[in-house]
């Protein structure tokens, strides 16, 4: 039996009838029409399909779309403003920050949780941070470069250099 | 991946949620953070016909201590044990435990409630419940009653919760004297279930003589499985290296791991019993640091 479901998503209310079972991501997806959330592994493990609800990480293909109702939703497509893009964004692209770009918006908006949480957080908190966001081209250099650069913008701190990193 | 079809509700009280489950009988499944039950669901490995979301119900996420009890609200989410500064006062062991629990998006939803009432032994709290010697709040049309940490699991996806109920609360005993706990898994990637895990809860008198050791071990057995002789190894002595080596000895004899993916029987043993020595080794340390 379909049940009726209020949420917001990225500051813009949805009212939509759902089948209980639907999973949050495919409701994003393909009930609200917004793709830039993607399904990886279909199974909690990879992140890209991390979303914030209520401003809280989570996995939106281990989430029923029930259970969403009354949330507010955040996806990549409500990070940017009309003055420009998220810094983590900036971020992304001024440190190479992803290749093929699939786990990107999974990253992002886990690293958003996680630099709010933590201003200012070391490499390896970083790495703890996204242990549940894999990226299968980067091998997480830049990744971590991209979180870094972010977590200065947002503090208003000096910027990291941009610079590629050579291992000798 | 789709689970089959199914009902759904999320009462806003406890009683409502207990008058559904009893009406619906073993049809009903309980959703806590569902972060286990979801998977399962998709796999469809579990089918139920009715869920009952227990998200909407005030009151069950807590994390207070009262009258020389830490006591958890079976809600109360991973990532909020890891994150409280209440709780590592005298369990550091559960920023341990909720470090090694899958990612922070699970912690964000997964329960503590939930890890327990799931009954797998593959499960990182169960450990550290033994360990602590926890007992666990369950609640039914009825009433209430407690049960003990040693009495609450039965054996896979099984336990002390029966049809009708819903466990509700999880009590720790607060340490008096010097105390110290520790928890660590080998595991082969960051989220993944253990190889091998070890809890251990120690505490001591003034003069550094051990007065109780709780030591738990998690996916070595069908159940989480308490370490009895190696417990019994430690009490009594000024914990020094010969107890600490007897304790670990015990553990890696006293488990039943099986051979699989993660490792054979020898192996896994062999981690129990490093895992163990390491974790005596760090709760001393932390006990001593108090």
């Amino acid at each position: 039996m379909k049940k009726e479901i209020t949420l917001k998503i990225n500051g813009e209310e949805f009212t939509k009838e759902v089948e209980p079972r639907t999973l949050l991501v495919h409701f994003i997806r393909e009930d609200i029409g917004m793709t830039g959330t993607h399904i990886g592994c279909d199974t909690s493990s990879c992140g890209a399909c991390t979303i914030l609800i209520d401003g809280k990480s989570a996995k939106s293909c281990t989430i029923l779309a029930v259970q969403a109702a009354g949330k507010e939703i955040t996806t990549v497509e409500g990070i940017a403003t009309t003055e420009g893009v998220h810094p983590i964004q900036e971020g992304f692209k001024e440190n190479h920050g992803l290749h093929c770009g699939f786990c990107t918006p999974g990253m992002m908006l886990r690293a958003i949780e996680l630099l709010e949480k933590n201003p200012d957080p070391t490499e390896e908190e970083i790495r703890w941070g996204i242990s549940g966001n894999l990226c299968r081209c980067t091998g997480y250099n830049n990744i971590v470069k991209s979180i870094i650069y972010a977590g200065a913008k947002l503090r208003g701190d000096e910027l990291p250099s941009t610079e590629p990193v050579f291992v000798e | 991946m789709i689970p089959s079809p199914f009902d759904y509700t999320a009462p806003s009280s406890l009683d409502e949620a207990l008058k559904l489950l009893h009406d619906l009988g073993d049809d009903a499944k309980i959703l806590a953070g569902g972060h286990s039950l979801i998977p399962m669901m998709k796999l469809r490995f579990a089918e139920p016909e009715h869920l009952i979301d227990l998200n909407n119900i005030p009151g069950l996420s807590y994390l207070k201590i009262e009258g020389g009890m830490l006591k958890i609200g079976a809600m109360t989410r991973e990532v909020e044990t890891e994150e409280s500064a209440e709780v590592a006062v005298h369990f550091p062991i559960f920023a341990d435990v909720a470090k090694l629990i899958a990612d922070p998006q699970v912690r964000n939803f997964g329960t503590l409630g939930g890890n327990l009432a799931h009954g797998d032994a593959a499960n990182d709290q169960p450990a550290v419940m033994l360990a602590l010697d926890a007992s666990v709040e369950i609640a039914g049309l009825d009433g209430r009653r407690t049960v003990g940490i040693d009495d609450f699991f039965y054996g896979f996806y099984s336990t002390a919760v029966q049809e009708g109920e819903i466990l509700t609360e999880i009590l720790i005993p607060i340490p008096s004297g010097r105390s110290g706990n520790a928890y660590h898994k080998v595991e082969r990637k960051v989220g993944d279930y253990a190889t091998g895990g070890v809890a251990v809860h120690l505490e001591m008198d003034e003069q550094g003589i051990c007065t109780k050791a709780g030591i738990g071990l998690t996916n070595v057995n069908p159940t989480p499985l308490r370490a009895v002789r190696s417990e019994a190894a430690l009490v009594g002595t000024s914990l020094d290296n010969g107890a600490i080596s007897s304790a670990a000895q015990f553990a890696s004899e006293d488990c039943n791991p099986s051979s699989d993916l993660r490792g054979d029987i020898d192996y896994k043993r062999h981690i129990i019993r490093a895992v163990t020595k390491k974790m005596i080794n760090k709760a001393k340390q932390r006990a001593f640091k108090n």
